[in-house]
């Protein structure tokens, strides 16, 4: 299992597919391998956005990323979001389905943003649930990601290490590993990230994220860093990201700019970067 | 903690921070709330300006971001595919005082999400005008046509498509003037015309699948030719049944 | 309508449209159309910007404490009766 999922993504870089890079993608992909699209951006019937995936599928292997099926939320999933996800994966048979440890909705109003949970057995059973269900529904293995976050639960009981393993353990189901993410959480929450580097079960890890922050400052003065997917992967980023290559960590490694999107050269260097570490680790990646 | 309390306290600034939200040291962290309150509300506020950028230069900036902010709490989206949200958006419009003066606004909105629903609608292969042309007349007339998935209709009394020609590409020659609108997308961009009186009705006709001569008959007087050539040239018949 | 205002009407609608079709460009290939501006309905997992921003604003519509005034184009914009403000709506109903 484990191997097949490797396999689905090339081990090389990815982008997150922005439709403004369409021509520039298709015309000079340096690096690129891969591309990675929020499902929900490609629910209509058809137009443009369909069109150019279907354009870009056939020569990138895509990943799709979902971002609002609310795995961790308390009430039931969406069932008919759900059916909507199937429908793409079977339309686009994507290399990859991956979606977030969080919530977004609740009592059917959608927040569009994810939100944190309280790591405890309680939240462990419903998680597993919910993914069960996903992968019942798609028919295949998904995978999911460790979600940058702001501030922890008085009432939690597991590390978030833990909590993942176990899920993943329970369920079958694969890791997404966002290093942006563990950096932005250890500064806001006071953990090592090379220690939760260290702890990750890799074995479980189909695609690694990286992507841009900003600084904040939270209360009583203490730092918080944002997950603004605004701006290049931050140093201490690229390093912990070089030290989990070097730990048989290589993987399918996609840059995320969400915000203030740069001209396509930008991102392609940011790739181009990503590139040169998954080389070192012996990888087959044309940098 | 429930996801309920968090949620309303996260839609709510003035509702008090959900106990039990803590910091590394284990103290209460508002400010790291906030965080979330802001992902919130400026996202959404952000898919609404993506969403009705019309009607965003119609009020100015300032005055839409504080508008986005009141609907967004009213109504939050119902589904997390962004694409659809703001379909209350008209009927709030219509009924938030200060825009009360602005007539035209709520069905500006409404164009708008017409728009944006015709982008994301299906695709279909149009019949070709000579294939037409060659039928007979007395052959078109008796037959059922069948209208692309991406024609949207819009029924109003004010000048929303010279408006939004204004705005959108600066055609402001464009004469203001007021009636229905058919959205067409000829290929994959969505763009509004002015139906010539009449032809919301005909069209409608069609759609239910009348003949084109019963849907003519339901609308008398309209000008016929504008209607066809509109949606001929716009690629909007994809099927003609004898 | 008679039946003959019908007929000419179609016909010189079908001559109008294969006139246009055969002025104008020929369809589109599949990849210049994906050439093109992408509408909005953008879902991202992206956080916004922090801790300080209008998101946690507590002002609210209340009558009274509302002071903002549309100023955008709707103030400028220039119409046959110079009233873009008091704009009349097309005095017929709305066709059934």
């Amino acid at each position: 299992m484990l191997d097949s999922h490797r396999q689905n993504l090339p081990l090389a870089p990815g982008v997150g597919y922005k439709p403004q890079h369409f021509a520039d993608i298709m015309d000079d992909p340096g690096p690129v391998r891969w591309l990675e699209v929020h499902a929900e951006n490609y629910m209509g019937a058809g137009g443009r956005p369909l069109a150019q995936l279907r354009a870009l599928a056939e020569r990138f292997a895509i990943s799709v990323h979902g971002v609002g099926l609310s795995i961790g939320g308390e009430g039931p999933l969406d069932a008919a979001h759900l059916e909507r996800l199937k429908a793409l994966c079977a339309w686009l048979h994507p290399a990859s389905f991956s979606e977030h440890l969080a919530w977004s909705t609740h009592d059917g109003a959608f927040l569009n943003d994810l939100l944190p949970l309280p790591y405890t057995q309680a939240t462990l059973g419903r998680v597993c649930d919910h993914i069960d269900q996903v992968q019942e529904v798609l028919g295949r293995q998904m995978l999911l990601e460790n979600p940058s976050t702001y501030l922890g639960f008085a009432e939690a009981t597991l590390e978030e290490v833990a909590f993942l393993t176990a899920v993943a353990r329970r369920t079958g189901c694969g890791l997404l590993l966002d290093v942006n993410n563990v950096f932005v959480s250890a500064v806001n929450q006071g953990f090592d990230p090379a220690t939760y580097l260290r702890q990750f079960p890799l074995e479980l890890v189909g695609e690694i994220h990286l992507g841009g922050h900003a600084g904040d400052e939270g209360d009583h003065g203490m730092p918080l860093l944002i997950d603004t997917h605004g701006t290049q992967v931050a140093d201490p980023v690229w390093d912990l990201f070089a030290q989990t290559v070097a730990q048989d960590g290589a993987r399918p490694t996609l840059i995320e700019w969400d915000n203030d999107v740069p001209d396509w050269p930008v991102l392609r260097a940011e790739a181009g970067r990503a590139a040169l570490v998954l080389a070192t680790a012996g990888a087959q990646v044309m940098a | 903690m429930s996801q309920s309390v968090f949620a309303h306290a996260v839609l709510t600034p003035e509702a008090p921070v959900p106990p039990g939200l803590v910091d590394p040291l284990g103290r209460p962290a508002p400010r790291r709330f906030d965080v979330y309150r802001n992902n919130v509300a400026v996202s959404l506020v952000a898919a609404l300006e993506e969403g009705f950028p019309v009607v965003r230069q119609l009020v100015g900036e300032a005055f839409f971001a504080a508008m986005a902010l009141v609907f967004l709490r009213a109504h939050p989206p119902q589904g997390p595919v962004l694409s659809g949200y703001g379909a209350a958006f008209p009927t709030f419009l219509e009924q938030f005082p200060p825009v009360a003066h602005l007539g035209y606004l709520p069905d500006m909105a409404r164009l708008e999400l017409l728009l944006r629903d015709s982008y994301h609608a299906a695709d279909a292969v149009p019949v070709a005008a000579d294939a037409l042309a060659a039928l007979p007349v007395a052959a078109l007339l008796a037959s059922r046509t069948l209208l692309a998935p991406s024609l949207r209709l819009l029924p109003s009394r004010w000048p929303v498509q010279a408006i939004w020609c204004a705005h959108h590409d600066g055609s402001a020659d464009a004469p203001m003037q007021a009636g229905d609108v058919v959205v067409l997308r000829a290929e994959f961009d969505p763009r509004p015309h002015l139906l010539p009186a009449g032809g919301l009705a005909v069209i409608k006709g069609l759609q239910a699948g009348l003949t084109l001569e019963a849907a003519l008959d339901a609308a008398p007087g309209t000008d016929l030719a504008g209607v066809l050539t509109l949606l001929l040239g716009a690629r909007a018949i994809v099927e003609v049944r004898r | 309508m008679s039946y003959q205002a019908k007929s000419f009407a179609i016909a010189g609608a079908l001559a109008a449209a294969l006139s246009a079709q055969l002025a104008g460009p020929a369809q589109a290939q599949e990849m210049e159309k994906c050439f093109g501006v992408s509408l909005a309905g953008k879902n991202d997992c992206a956080a916004g910007p922090g801790t300080s921003c209008a998101g946690t604003s507590k002002v609210d519509y209340q009558g009274n404490a509302w002071t903002l005034v549309p100023t955008g184009t709707c103030t400028t914009m220039e119409l046959p009766d110079g009233r873009m403000g008091a704009l009349e709506a097309l005095k017929r109903d709305l066709p059934a």
